[in-house]
């Protein structure tokens, strides 16, 4: 066996694919062999590191460090400089915004500082696609223990104690679905695994499921010994292609080695697991429609009860977890239900993935215990908000979320403080807005996916959220009047009352948050005609000061509804009957002399 | 691949494989490990800091000692290479120059195992980065 | 089964396990609007997708508002049915469905008798707060069924019959969200799908999103036309349920008043389909004998089990699912097509007009009958033999508009010589009465002996398969009988594999047979009417003096001067018709 003196680890994730992560494969491999080193040096492509905004990442063992935005042209010198004369290429190391330092090693970083890494312990470590680097992780030996040393209740038992609770964003204890299905009586039980991540900006279980594929398959195994199942079920949307492949990969390894398939580790236990592919439903990610679809039926989802547990997949008892959950489980067997609930909350234990996106410095997948505050995950791993601008809210939850204001900062996250802050856990989305964020155009966002992603069956959520979406429609073009505010918040309510899933239960909740957060932003469109964050198109004004204007004609050369007029040299004016408000002049005006009203 | 039939398959399994992954394992916490950095600048490649490099790998692994084992660049001893750093967890780093098999053999054997120092110690302080 | 015991809006009721809270509501005379819900009791469907909320309830330490349609009662629940939360719930979610409801009230075929408008008048809904887009779709006319889309409200009623109850699969949700709507695949017209017409989905449509094609226009403009001579003939079905429209009780048989507003509307002749009922049982019979008795011969080429085919949208149904098993069905047309093909010939002849001059209307209980009498092989030069089939909900607008005192109307009697008919022709309305009136016929015309016992009760109910063995004086004749297209794939399926032991089965499209048919009037899930249709139905065979097809003096007569023999060759060109494969073929 080659002993490597150097490990080269390539972020091979979807988001360092996509800026050129294969091609520095090859580049670093052409210039390794080119220098002769190929019996010294490794490369290896890994899953996600979840710094995505600085991707693609490349990685030096052993002196770990960690070179960011990484592009082909570097390779040849990583290789010939860091490799072959030990020294670091001091460019693409990570410069830290406090005072311009360059950071080679990422746990001096503070995206990583608060970081505990447990769902995402493998990824950015080992290579997806090789069943032995898992192992050689302690792969497989929780299924191992479980199956030889303990009883399906011993195991749920763990599960239990561990305080696990699902992190598809519902937050139901694992351990209880675990023992509810087992206790149902039938001779046919199926596990499934929801791998249909569908909020906007999430890519939790796709990272998962790219870099740590075995985890997933493991857990599943587990989980069927304990509700007494042979098969298992991944769901997984079909926008996906590259989770996938490792996922085809991971299972043919696994069938390979025997870990799963007929009589594991020489016990009466056999499991297998098969793919079914979403077509990118949103609202299958709810588990009774996720059911329906894979059954062949239309995605839409029953009415609970009967819950999965009890009659799930082909009418059977099935239980159905999220990849996230899924990830937690082999290290939780293997290191004791107290090591993981010593992390966390009081109800709320161990780490939660969460994919940092908007206006934020360091956007990127991040893990961090449960109870970190909002503060600690915005401004100390975030790196705070770009261009300096000044925080306004957080939405988490994702389209069943709600928007947090400056005053949850110092909230600790978890599924109950989140929930009586007006928003939810979700599966981990987290989009940070500024000041020039509109948050009824927010709402108006989220409204507008989920219409279309309602899945039509029942009317509130059907006809009801349109209606909401016109109202937020009406209102961000001045057009609404007060008893809309009224009707808003009335039609909210009645359809998080009366909606069949879970989809319609909290669609409302990105406007019920804003009104209740941000009521003075309503008011003011609907009094004043007025968007304070001047976002709203249609209650902009474009206005030219006197003061200022030095009559260049230049706004009026660019305006192309020639609304501008004025003499050279003389103040210009916009007439804002023509004006359609494009901004062309106010980009073009040299002098700051046009400004939003 | 041979199918693992037991748990006990599986955990022989994981031993065999665990060195190929030890070097990242342990490249996260070097300070708790043995750390080794060896010069590997042209003047030290030129005096076989190569060999040196992996003779102590090789020795190290055949030993089962958990070590960090680094290049590094020049260290500005071109008088004595090749030259290696080796640093013990909670010790200050030692410096020692003319480092063939021969003396990385006596350094492993004394310094590294019995926390012995031996002879070719090239005195000097500097630091790093990364660790001053 | 284990009793559970639950408070309903502070009263304390026992129900069994199982039971809904709408039901169990019901039981203290609670009444839960309800919406999207339908319960076909004697045909053994449940509509429950709890897609409308409007019957949603308040369950103490439940956090969201619950469909009491859809929620099984469970131990010391404790349910509040109209709080003010519940009913403000359910006047936003009505005015959320009236906001996507074109408000055609006034013109809509569905106006008084539309489950939406009565729930919304019962909430009390004034005005539409939330207005905003409106769903758009184009409107779908095929020969027999209308699809106004921008009516639908996504009860899916319509998809449960034609996918569980009749296996046809034409009708199901298809877009997401606001645009999701009930459809045929890829949205294709109705006529173009593997819709059978059997008007399943009109039946239990609430509103007017699914309607009949109306053709009252079209009969009045015939009536008022001075060069044509109009005639009609009514299915048996149509009497025992007409008189609904009325306000009469379901089972209420109103033959004679039936003839009388006809007449009095003007048509110059009003005739019986039973007629032709009875000379369906004739030429079927007759059929039925002929592949028997070869097939005791020996002969391995006949076909056995003979299927009946009088119902079109059975016709639709195997011309489009099992066009390899064409031979299978008899040949005989259906009633109405065989008295269209009498009218034309024989009676015009009588009547000495021309054919072209003869105007044939037909009341039927069934939308599948005005796809029928379009199809081009019941034409003679483009002139159809039936010209015009209304349904029974049609002919009740029609004595309506006439401003006729329908309860009022003395009885008046059928004219002759097609107006006359016998018990078994009666019975064609029922599940079974097809192969119970082929049963007199064929055991006397088989045995050459008399049936002293004419009623087979082993052959009627309401069980969706049935199966009975008739003793043919000492053959065993095994018959089966299915209603309900689903019931119906299920025998074809047996026949198909060669595992089927019937000699003749009868099948009818729509549960609990014509009585049942889409052209009745509405039933809004009352399946109890359907039952109480076909008892009266039972009654006027009972009352009938003549209760054998074949004993018909005005059959017996028509073969005399006419026809030949049964399933001559006269008889065949006239009263014989063949099948297509039209199976949608991909391309």
């Amino acid at each position: 066996m080659a002993k490597f003196k150097n490990h080269i680890l390539v972020c091979a994730g979807t988001g360092c694919r996509a800026s050129e992560g294969e091609e520095i494969v090859q580049e670093l491999k052409t210039a390794v062999s080119q220098n002769q080193l190929e019996n010294e040096v490794q490369v290896v492509r890994t899953g996600c590191f979840g710094f995505c905004e600085k991707g693609p990442i490349v990685k030096m063992i052993p002196d770990n460090t960690f070179y960011t935005q990484v592009k082909t042209a570097d390779a040849k010198e990583i290789v010939e400089e860091h490799i072959i004369k030990g020294r670091q290429v001091q460019r693409l190391l990570y410069e830290n915004p406090e005072d311009a330092t360059r950071i080679s090693d990422s746990k001096h970083m503070n995206f990583y500082k608060k970081q505990i890494r447990i769902a995402l312990r493998n990824c950015g470590f080992i290579n997806p696609e090789n069943i032995n680097e898992y192992v050689a992780r302690d792969g497989y030996t929780a299924l191992g223990k479980v199956i030889t040393e303990m009883t399906p209740e011993d195991c749920i038992d763990i599960i239990k104690q561990s305080g696990l609770r699902g992190r598809g964003g519902g937050g139901f204890p694992t351990g209880l679905k675990w023992e509810i299905t087992n206790k149902v009586e039938s001779a046919e039980k199926y596990v499934v695994c929801n791998a249909d991540e569908g909020d906007p900006g999430a890519f939790m279980d796709r990272s998962i499921l790219e870099g740590d594929p075995h985890s997933v398959l493991e857990a599943m195994a587990i989980c069927g010994y304990c509700i007494e199942a042979s098969v298992g079920l991944i769901y997984i949307r079909a926008e996906y292609p590259l989770a996938i492949q490792r996922l085809k990969i991971a299972i043919e390894q696994a069938r390979d080695l025997g870990v799963i398939g007929d009589n594991i580790f020489g016990t009466e236990f056999s499991f297998d697991v098969e793919i079914r592919y979403g077509a990118g439903a949103f609202v299958c990610g709810e588990e009774t429609s996720l059911i329906q679809s894979m059954e062949g039926l239309r995605g839409e989802p029953t009415v609970k009860p009967p819950f999965p547990s009890v009659k799930g997949y082909m009418g059977k008892p099935t239980n159905v977890n999220n990849v996230e959950t899924f990830a937690n489980v082999p290290v939780i067997i293997n290191k004791g239900a107290a090591w993981f609930a010593s992390i966390g909350t009081e109800k709320s234990k161990g780490t939660k993935v969460f994919a940092l996106a908007g206006k934020i410095n360091n956007v990127g997948l991040i893990e961090v215990p449960m109870g970190t505050t909002l503060r600690e995950v915005i401004f100390d791993i975030g790196g705070g908000i770009k261009d300096g601008r000044k925080f306004k809210s957080v939405q988490t939850g994702g389209p069943s979320g709600g928007c947090l204001t400056e005053k949850h900062l110092d909230v600790p996250i978890d599924y109950d403080n989140l929930l009586e802050s007006g928003s939810m856990m979700g599966s981990g989305g987290m989009i940070v807005m500024d000041e020039d964020d509109c948050m009824v155009s927010v709402a108006k966002f989220y409204l507008d996916f989920t219409v279309e992603e309602s899945c039509g069956k029942c009317a509130p959520c059907r006809i009801g959220n349109k209606r909401l979406y016109e109202i937020l429609d009406k209102i961000t073009k001045g057009k609404a009047q007060f008893e809309d505010l009224d009707n808003l918040r009335n039609l909210a309510n009645v359809i998080k009352d009366t909606s069949l899933c879970g989809l319609g239960q909290t669609s409302p909740n990105p406007v019920l948050s804003t009104m209740d957060n941000f009521p003075e932003e309503y008011l003011a469109h609907v009094h004043q005609g007025k968007c304070p964050a001047k976002q709203c198109k249609a209650l902009k004004e474009y206005v030219i000061n006197a003061e200022t204007c030095v009559g260049c004609t230049l706004c009026s050369r660019v305006c192309p509804v020639n609304a501008i007029t004025g003499d050279k040299k003389q103040p210009h004016l916009i007439n804002a009957q023509l004006c359609i408000k494009c901004g062309a002049c106010f980009a073009k005006c040299k002098f700051g002399a046009i400004s939003i009203q | 691949m041979a199918k693992v039939k037991t748990l006990e398959d599986l955990k022989r399994m994981r031993e065999s494989l665990q060195s190929e992954l030890s070097l990242r394992e342990n490249s996260d916490t070097p300070e708790k490990l043995v750390q080794i950095k060896v010069s590997m600048a042209t003047c030290g490649i030129a005096s076989g800091a190569k060999e040196t490099m992996s003779f102590i790998m090789e020795e190290l692994y055949r030993r089962k000692i958990d070590a960090v084992v680094t290049q590094t660049g020049c260290m500005g001893y071109c008088h004595s290479e090749p030259t290696i750093e080796v640093q013990l967890p909670g010790a200050d780093p030692v410096v020692y120059g003319n480092v063939k098999k021969e003396r990385a053999q006596l350094i492993i054997d004394q310094h590294i195992i019995a926390g012995k120092l031996v002879d070719g110690i090239i005195p000097g302080i500097y630091s790093t980065p990364d660790n001053k | 089964m284990s009793q559970i015991k639950l408070t309903i809006d502070n009263k304390t009721v026992q129900v069994a396990q199982g039971t809904s809270i709408v039901d169990a509501a019901k039981q203290i005379g609670v009444n839960i609007p309800t919406l999207c819900h339908m319960k076909l009791e004697h045909v053994g469907y449940e509509n429950k997708p709890g897609g409308c909320r409007i019957c949603v309830v308040e369950l103490e330490g439940r956090k969201n508002l619950a469909p009491a349609c859809k929620t099984i009662c469970t131990e010391g629940m404790q349910v509040s049915t109209h709080t003010l939360r519940v009913i403000n719930a359910r006047r936003t979610v009505m005015e959320l469905i009236l906001s996507d409801h074109p408000a055609e009230c006034l013109t809509c075929v569905k106006s008084g008798k539309c489950d939406l408008q009565t729930r919304a008048q019962e909430l009390g809904i004034r005005e539409i707060p939330y207005q905003g887009e409106q769903s758009k779709y184009k409107e779908d006319k095929s020969p027999a069924i209308i699809r106004d889309m921008d009516k639908c409200i996504m009860c899916r009623r319509c998809e449960m019959m034609c996918k569980q109850v009749q296996t046809v699969g034409c009708l199901s949700a298809i877009n997401r969200g606001f645009e999701s709507v009930v459809a045929p695949a890829f949205e294709m017209d109705l006529e173009k799908s593997t819709c059978t017409y059997c008007g399943q989905c009109v039946a239990v449509c609430p509103t007017g999103a699914l309607s009949e094609i109306d053709n009252t226009r079209k009969v009045i403009a015939a009536l008022v036309n001075p060069n044509k001579t109009v005639i009609v003939q009514t299915a048996p079905a149509v009497r025992a349920a007409l008189g609904e429209e009325f306000g009469l009780e379901p089972g209420t048989l109103v033959t004679g008043k039936m003839v009388s507003a006809l007449k009095k509307i003007g048509f110059d002749k009003v005739f019986d389909t039973d007629f032709a009922a009875d000379l369906t049982i004739m030429e079927e019979g007759t059929e039925l004998l002929n592949r028997l008795q070869k097939h005791l011969a020996g002969d391995k080429n006949v076909k056995l089990p003979i299927l009946t085919s009088c119902c079109p949208g059975w016709v639709n149904f195997f011309e489009t699912n099992y066009p390899d098993m064409l031979d299978v069905p008899s040949t005989a047309k259906s009633p109405q097509q065989m008295f269209g093909a009498i009218a034309k010939t024989y009676l015009a002849e009588q009547m000495k007009l021309k054919r072209e001059d003869l105007v044939v209307v037909s009341v039927m209980p069934c939308l599948a009958k005005k796809y029928e009498s379009q199809r081009k092989e019941f034409q003679v030069n483009g002139n159809p033999d039936v010209d015009l089939s209304i349904t029974t909900r049609e002919l009740s607008q029609m004595i309506k508009g006439a401003n006729l005192n329908f309860n009022e109307l003395h009885n008046e009697e059928f004219d002759n010589p097609m107006g006359e008919s016998t018990g078994a022709g009666v019975i064609f309305a029922n599940t079974g009465g097809v192969i119970e009136a082929a049963v007199r016929t064929a055991y006397e015309l088989h045995t050459q002996k008399t049936l002293e016992k004419v009623d087979f009760h082993e052959l009627r109910g309401f069980e969706g398969i049935r199966s009975a063995t008739v003793d043919f004086d000492g053959f065993p004749l095994k018959i089966g009988i299915a209603h309900g297209l689903g019931h119906a794939r299920q025998l074809l399926n047996e026949v198909k594999a060669g595992t089927s032991t019937f000699h003749a089965i009868e099948i009818m499209a729509c549960p609990g047979g014509c009585i049942g048919g889409a052209g009745q009037p509405y039933h809004h899930g009352d399946t109890n009417i359907l039952k109480q249709r076909a008892a009266a139905i039972y009654r006027e065979d009972a009352g009938k003096a003549i209760r054998k097809s074949h004993q018909n003096p005005f059959i017996i007569k028509l073969y005399d001067e006419f026809l030949g023999e049964p399933c001559g060759e006269k008889a065949h060109k006239l009263l014989h018709t063949h099948y297509f494969d039209k199976k949608p073929k991909v391309k």
